[in-house]
C-alpha cells in the first residue's frame, strides 16, 4: 500500500469549526443590527425582547419620511461614482506609466504615496476645515468627490501597478510597434487585459467611497450630506434610539453588501483571467 | 524601402556601458543576422533600432531620416517578439488586423489584407481563435501575420523561434527565408544559434560583448574569421584552436582548423591520438580525440560511418590549404 500523508484531525475537523466561528463572529454585528432595525426603539433595549420580538417597519418607515434618507443616499452614491471614475481615471495612466516605463524614483514614488496614508487625518483637519470654509467649498459634492479621490489614490494606484506588472511587458511594446498612441495602448490593451484587477480595484475604491466618515462627516453639513453624515445625525443628543440607528445603518451599508454579493463571482473570474504564454 | 543607419551608437545601463560606439549599415532588402553569446548586446541593439529603447548617444537613420527620437509607433517597422507577444483578448483575425485598425483604414481593406495574410501563413482555419487555443508554430505565424500586414520598411525578429521545438524551428526558418525571397523587405534577426545565422543571413553581424567583431556574408566569416572568437563561433562543431610548438611551426600564436578539415587515418598522419568519444550521426562521425598537443580534445568530423571507438589510436593530419592563423591579440594573419 502507498504511504501517503493522513490528514491530521485538526485539518479535518478543527480547521472548518474555527472557520466558522470566525465568520459567525465577523457576521454577528451584522446581524444584530438587521435584527434590531426591525425593533422598535422602546423594545430595543428591553432585555426580554432580545430574541422574541414584534417585528415593525416603523424605524425605516420613520427614516424615510422624516430623515430624508434618499438624499443621503443619492449624495453617497454621486459622490462614491464620480470619485472612483476620477480615481481611476487619474491612477490607470499613473500606474500604467509605472509599471511600463519605471524610472530610478518608481519605488520611492510608491513608497511616498504610501507614506500619505500614515498621516492621522485628524492632524489636518483644521486646516482642511478653514481652507474648505475660505474656499467656499465646505459642504459642496465637489470638495466630497475631491478629499474621497486623494484619499484613495495611493491605493488604487498601488493595486493598479500590482496588476498592470502581472502583463507581460512583450505584449504592451507590440502594441508600440504596431503603431499604437499611449492612449490607444491604454484603451485597447492594457485596459481589455488587466480588466479584472480594475474592476475589482473599482469595486474596493468605491467600497471605501462609501464608508468613508471621517471627513464626509466633518466636511458636510445637509448639501453634500452621505449616509455616514445620516448615522452620525442619528446618534442623536436626545439619547441613544437603538431602532432606529440601526434602521439607518442597516439602510447604509446594505447597497454596498449587495453590490459586493453580486460581484463576488465576477471579481473572483477576473482575477484569474488566463494570461497567455 | 529600409536602409537602416547607425552612426556612433552606445548605450549605458547605469555606469555599465553594453554597447560601446558602434557603426552599422544595413542595406535595403538585405535580411542581417545579428548574432552572438547571450549577454552579448544583440537584442538591445535590436531593440535601440526599434525604438523600445533609448540610445545614449549617437544616431539612427531609417531610408534617410534621422530616427533618433523617433516613437516606435512612427518608425514604420513591425516586431516579431520571442515571446510572441500576441494579444490574449483578441481573435487571431483581430490581431492580425490591429496594427492596421490603429492605422485608421477601412474594415473591408483590413478584412481583405488579413484574408491574404493568414492564407500564405497557413492560418485560414484559426482566424477565429484566442491566441490561448494554437500551438507554439501557428502563434509565431501569427505573429509574422501581424508583421507582414503592415508592409513595414524593415522587419526585426527578436530569437523568434527559441520557443519551438527543434522540428518547427527548421520548419519556421524556411518559411521566414521564402518570406524574404517574396517580400525583398529589409529583415534584420537577432538569434544565438549560427545555424539559424549561417542559414538565413545575407549578411551576419557577429557581436561580443556590445563589439561586432565581424560583419560579412556567412561564407567569409566562414572562410576567412577576422578573429579567433569568430573561428570559435562561426561553425559546428566548433574550430579545433592549436596553441604552442604546432602553432609555432605557422609562425603563429594560435593556429584553427575547422573538424572537417582534417584527415583521419588509424595507419599513420601528422598528429597522433586517443579516441575519447565517437558520435556516429549516420552521415558523418563526429571524433572527440585526446593526447594531441595544444588542443584537448581535438575534435574531427569524418564524412560517413568511420569504425572506431574509444581507446582507439588514431592518426591526424589537418588540410594544410584550410589552416587559419592567428597572432597573440587573436587577430587573422594573412
Amino acid at each position: 500500500m502507498a504511504i501517503v500523508a493522513k490528514p491530521s484531525k485538526f485539518a479535518k475537523f478543527g480547521r472548518p469549526t474555527l472557520a466558522w466561528i470566525v465568520g459567525l463572529l465577523f457576521f454577528f454585528p451584522i446581524f444584530w443590527m438587521v435584527l434590531t432595525s426591525f425593533k422598535t426603539d422602546a423594545d430595543a433595549v428591553k432585555p426580554e425582547y432580545l430574541i422574541w420580538f414584534t417585528p415593525t417597519l416603523e424605524n425605516y418607515l420613520n427614516m424615510t419620511e422624516n430623515y430624508d434618507y434618499w438624499r443621503f443616499a443619492k449624495n453617497s452614491v454621486i459622490t462614491s461614482v464620480l470619485a472612483t471614475a476620477f480615481t481611476l481615471f487619474v491612477g490607470i495612466p499613473c500606474a500604467y506609466a509605472m509599471a511600463f516605463n519605471p524610472s530610478r524614483t518608481t519605488k520611492d514614488v510608491l513608497m511616498w504615496m504610501l507614506s500619505t496614508k500614515m498621516l492621522p487625518a485628524a492632524a489636518v483637519l483644521y486646516p482642511m476645515t478653514f481652507i474648505t470654509k475660505s474656499l467656499g467649498l465646505f459642504d459642496s459634492h465637489f470638495l466630497i468627490i475631491l478629499v474621497l479621490s486623494l484619499i484613495n489614490l495611493p491605493i488604487v494606484v498601488w493595486m493598479l501597478f500590482t496588476y498592470f506588472k502581472e502583463i507581460p511587458k512583450d505584449i504592451i511594446e507590440a502594441g508600440q510597434m504596431d503603431g499604437v498612441s499611449t492612449w490607444g495602448e491604454i484603451k485597447e490593451i492594457l485596459i481589455p487585459l488587466a480588466w479584472g484587477g480594475i474592476a475589482s480595484t473599482a469595486l474596493l475604491c468605491f467600497i471605501f467611497c462609501w464608508n468613508e466618515a471621517y471627513w464626509t462627516v466633518r466636511l458636510t453639513t445637509t448639501d453634500a450630506a452621505t449616509l455616514s453624515k445620516l448615522i452620525e445625525g442619528n446618534r442623536a443628543p436626545e439619547g441613544l434610539f437603538f431602532g432606529r440607528l440601526s434602521a439607518v445603518s442597516a439602510a447604509a451599508v446594505g447597497p454596498i453588501v449587495v453590490l459586493g454579493w453580486f460581484c463576488q463571482k465576477q471579481l473572483v473570474q477576473g482575477l484569474t483571467f488566463g494570461a497567455v504564454k | 524601402m529600409g536602409r537602416i543607419v547607425l552612426k556612433n551608437v552606445t548605450k549605458s545601463f547605469g555606469d555599465t556601458q553594453v554597447i560601446p560606439p558602434l557603426d552599422l549599415t544595413i542595406e535595403d532588402g538585405e535580411f542581417t543576422v545579428f548574432v552572438g553569446p547571450s549577454g552579448c548586446g544583440k537584442s538591445t541593439l535590436l531593440r535601440m533600432i526599434a525604438g523600445l529603447e533609448d540610445l545614449t548617444s549617437g544616431y539612427i537613420e531609417i531610408d534617410g531620416n534621422d530616427a533618433t527620437q523617433v516613437p516606435p509607433s512612427e518608425r514604420g517597422l513591425a516586431m516579431v517578439f520571442q515571446s510572441y507577444a500576441l494579444y490574449p483578448h483578441m481573435s487571431v483575425r483581430k490581431n492580425i488586423g490591429f496594427p492596421l485598425r490603429m492605422a485608421k483604414m477601412d474594415q473591408a481593406e483590413i478584412d481583405q489584407k488579413v484574408e491574404t495574410a493568414a492564407q500564405s501563413l497557413n492560418l485560414m482555419d484559426y482566424l477565429d481563435r484566442k491566441p490561448a487555443d494554437l500551438s507554439g508554430g501557428q502563434r509565431q505565424r501569427v505573429a509574422i501575420g501581424r508583421a507582414i500586414v503592415r508592409e513595414p520598411a524593415a522587419f526585426l525578429f527578436d530569437e523568434p523561434l527559441s520557443n519551438l521545438d527543434a522540428a518547427l524551428r527548421v520548419g519556421m526558418r524556411l518559411e521566414i527565408g521564402e518570406l524574404h525571397e517574396r517580400l525583398k523587405t529589409t529583415m534584420i534577426y537577432v538569434t544565438h544559434d549560427q545555424v539559424e545565422a549561417m542559414t538565413m543571413a545575407n549578411k551576419i553581424v557577429v557581436l561580443q560583448a556590445g563589439v561586432i567583431e565581424q560583419v560579412g556574408s556567412p561564407l567569409e566569416l566562414y572562410h576567412k574569421p577576422r578573429n579567433k572568437f569568430v573561428a570559435g563561433f562561426i561553425g559546428s562543431p566548433k574550430m579545433n584552436l592549436i596553441e604552442g610548438a604546432e602553432a609555432a611551426k605557422h609562425n603563429a600564436h594560435t593556429i584553427g582548423v575547422r573538424p572537417e578539415h582534417i584527415e583521419v587515418s588509424t595507419t599513420g598522419g601528422q598528429w597522433e591520438g586517443k579516441v575519447g568519444v565517437a558520435e556516429h550521426l549516420g552521415s558523418d562521425t563526429f571524433i572527440h580525440v585526446h593526447g594531441i598537443d595544444g588542443c584537448d580534445p581535438m575534435t574531427v568530423r569524418a564524412a560517413g560511418d568511420v569504425a572506431v571507438k574509444h581507446g582507439d589510436t588514431v592518426f591526424l593530419t589537418p588540410q594544410a590549404q584550410n589552416i587559419h592563423k592567428f597572432d597573440q591579440k587573436g587577430l587573422r594573419i594573412e
